[in-house]
């Protein structure tokens, strides 16, 4: 059986791009590793999805099951509970290797699409000393527990890390019971957006401690203290300011990384900004014929883009063809974290280009400025730009020939 | 004068809010209407949505996500917490379908914001 796209992933991301991919004629199939379709969203049940994309708020699960639904009624086939567990680039296409409850299979496809989502860093990545209690978890784990196995996993506990899902975690824990003694950042500023500073935690009296992180742990089987210190700018701890605080959770929101071992396994050119492939216009990768979308392309922090991004993936895998491509460089200069894509196909159609980018820090009265050499190609003035909140422009790349460059002039910090 | 930063959507805008002896408000810094709402009634009732989960009565599925239907008082948010939490779903409800009616008399339903519970028969 020789597909056209095939799908990894059952997330936002990947059910758009199989919806998108069908409905322009492609013959797709979806694989997902779990047993039901939606992904992180299933456990995401806190509003404010789709503002964007429907003009609601609703909540994660809402939001994945609309897509569901089209994905089922326009009969797309699925693999639910199946693994993929090797790739292969064949002359023509991809030969993917899965296991599920029936054995081992292969398959065939012409273009693969990857919608892998993100991960979250954990304790190990943040070198935490002391001893290895349970009781430390990351905000998705302690998400899981309590959202989809009615579980509360503390009773009382620290937050380690300002980012969305922990900000919202700390919420949900309150509302639920537990008593959350605050949320600590290394970083001077806050991690998660603005809004969910306030909605989740000033509305909850729960504090905020920016520039302090945990130092260290304690506990043989249980978590039964934390240690937490102030830190200098460099974000090292500073002697003399460590404090005690008895807890038995600690949960670790900090930070989301891209998936892709599949897409390094073939060879797909990671980019070190994103950690997500360096893809062009029509989020196509390095790799012909392999297309990346969602969180595993970079970490959003709106759902409504993902999707989009899903559909711009599908429908472009859908109409694959081996042209000629001529790939130009899109950089991300002064005063910019990353831009998404990274280059431009010069053959393609690039009248309304989707770009995606982040400042580098928190900007105030500055303007980004997309040059082609000396020809200015696009300019946008912006209030403020902070690295939490993802920015989304449309650009005219019609007739750039050579490297392009992004950058942010600031007028005042 | 009060400052607040909108909840309404991810833009976030900060605004301030002011009160003229008329008993009307002047807000700033909002860049839409919803926010002006917003900034208005978080000075005389503020309102939030809550999202939780309610325990069912089905052992492959013990929680099932709810939501209010639409927003209710911000101190009322423990008392219908409290409601939610006494609750356990029976009935394979889905998306959408009453979990508890007029919670608490303040005009606003819990309903079941995922399919699960109908998924599992399919």
């Amino acid at each position: 059986m020789k597909y056209d796209v095939a799908v990894i992933g059952g997330g936002p991301a990947g059910l758009a791009a199989a919806i998108e991919a069908h409905k322009n004629g492609a013959k797709v199939i979806l694989i997902e590793r779990e047993a039901r379709l939606g992904g992180i969203l299933k456990q995401c049940i806190h509003d404010g999805f789709g503002l964007v994309r429907f003009g609601k708020k609703l909540s994660g699960p809402e939001y994945a099951e609309i897509f569901i639904d089209e994905f089922r009624k326009e009969n797309i086939e699925a693999l639910l509970l199946t693994f993929v567990t090797n790739i292969k680039k064949l002359d023509e296409g991809f030969e993917i290797s899965v296991v599920n409850r029936n054995g081992v299979r292969k398959l065939e496809s012409k273009t693969l699409i990857l919608a892998t989502g993100c991960r979250e860093r954990t304790a190990k990545q943040v070198s935490i000393h002391g001893t290895r209690p349970s009781g430390v978890f990351t905000a998705g784990t302690a998400q899981n527990f309590t959202n989809l196995l009615g579980e509360l996993p503390v009773k009382k506990c620290v937050i380690l890390g300002s980012g969305d899902i922990g900000l919202i975690m700390a919420r949900r824990l309150t509302l639920e019971g537990a008593q959350v003694i605050g949320v600590y950042e290394a970083k001077p500023t806050p991690s998660g957006l603005t809004r969910n500073i306030h909605q989740c935690l000033h509305d909850y009296d729960i504090p905020l401690y920016l520039s302090h992180t945990v130092t260290k742990v304690f506990g043989d089987e249980r978590l039964e203290a934390v240690e937490i210190s102030a830190v200098d700018e460099k974000m090292n701890p500073v002697a003399g300011t460590e404090k005690i605080v008895e807890c038995d959770g600690l949960i670790l929101s900090v930070g989301l990384i891209p998936e892709n071992e599949l897409a390094e396994s073939l060879g797909v050119k990671l980019d070190p900004k994103t950690k997500g492939p360096s893809c062009d216009g029509s989020l196509m990768t390095s790799v012909d014929g392999v297309f990346s979308c969602g969180n595993a392309l970079h970490v959003n922090d709106l759902v409504d883009y993902v999707s989009e991004s899903g559909e711009q993936a599908g429908r472009a895998a859908a109409k694959f063809s081996r042209a000629k491509r001529n790939r130009v460089a899109l950089n991300a200069g002064k005063n910019m974290l990353y831009i998404v894509p990274q280059s431009i196909d010069t053959e393609a159609d690039n009248a309304a280009s989707t770009v995606y980018f982040r400042s580098r820090e928190e900007l105030g009265n500055c303007r980004l400025i997309i040059k082609c050499g000396e020809k200015t190609v696009f300019e946008k003035k912006y209030q403020f730009l902070r690295p939490p909140e993802m920015e989304r422009i449309t650009v005219d790349f019609s007739g750039v020939d050579s490297d392009i460059t992004a950058e942010i002039e600031v007028a005042e910090k | 004068m009060s400052r607040l930063v909108c909840i309404v959507c991810p833009r976030g805008c900060t605004m301030e809010v002011t009160k003229n002896p008329d008993g009307s408000f002047e807000v700033t810094g909002n860049t839409c209407k919803r926010g002006r709402d917003f900034a208005i009634t978080e000075q005389t009732m503020p309102m939030r949505t809550i999202c939780s989960t309610a325990a069912t009565a089905f052992p492959e599925t013990p929680v099932i996500p709810v939501r209010v239907s639409s927003d209710i008082p911000k101190e009322k948010i423990f008392d219908v917490m409290k409601e939610i939490n006494n609750t356990v779903v029976s009935e394979r409800l889905g998306r959408g379908d009453t979990v508890i009616e007029n919670v608490l008399g303040l005009g606003v339903d819990v309903i079941a914001t995922s399919d699960v519970l109908k998924e599992e028969i399919k």
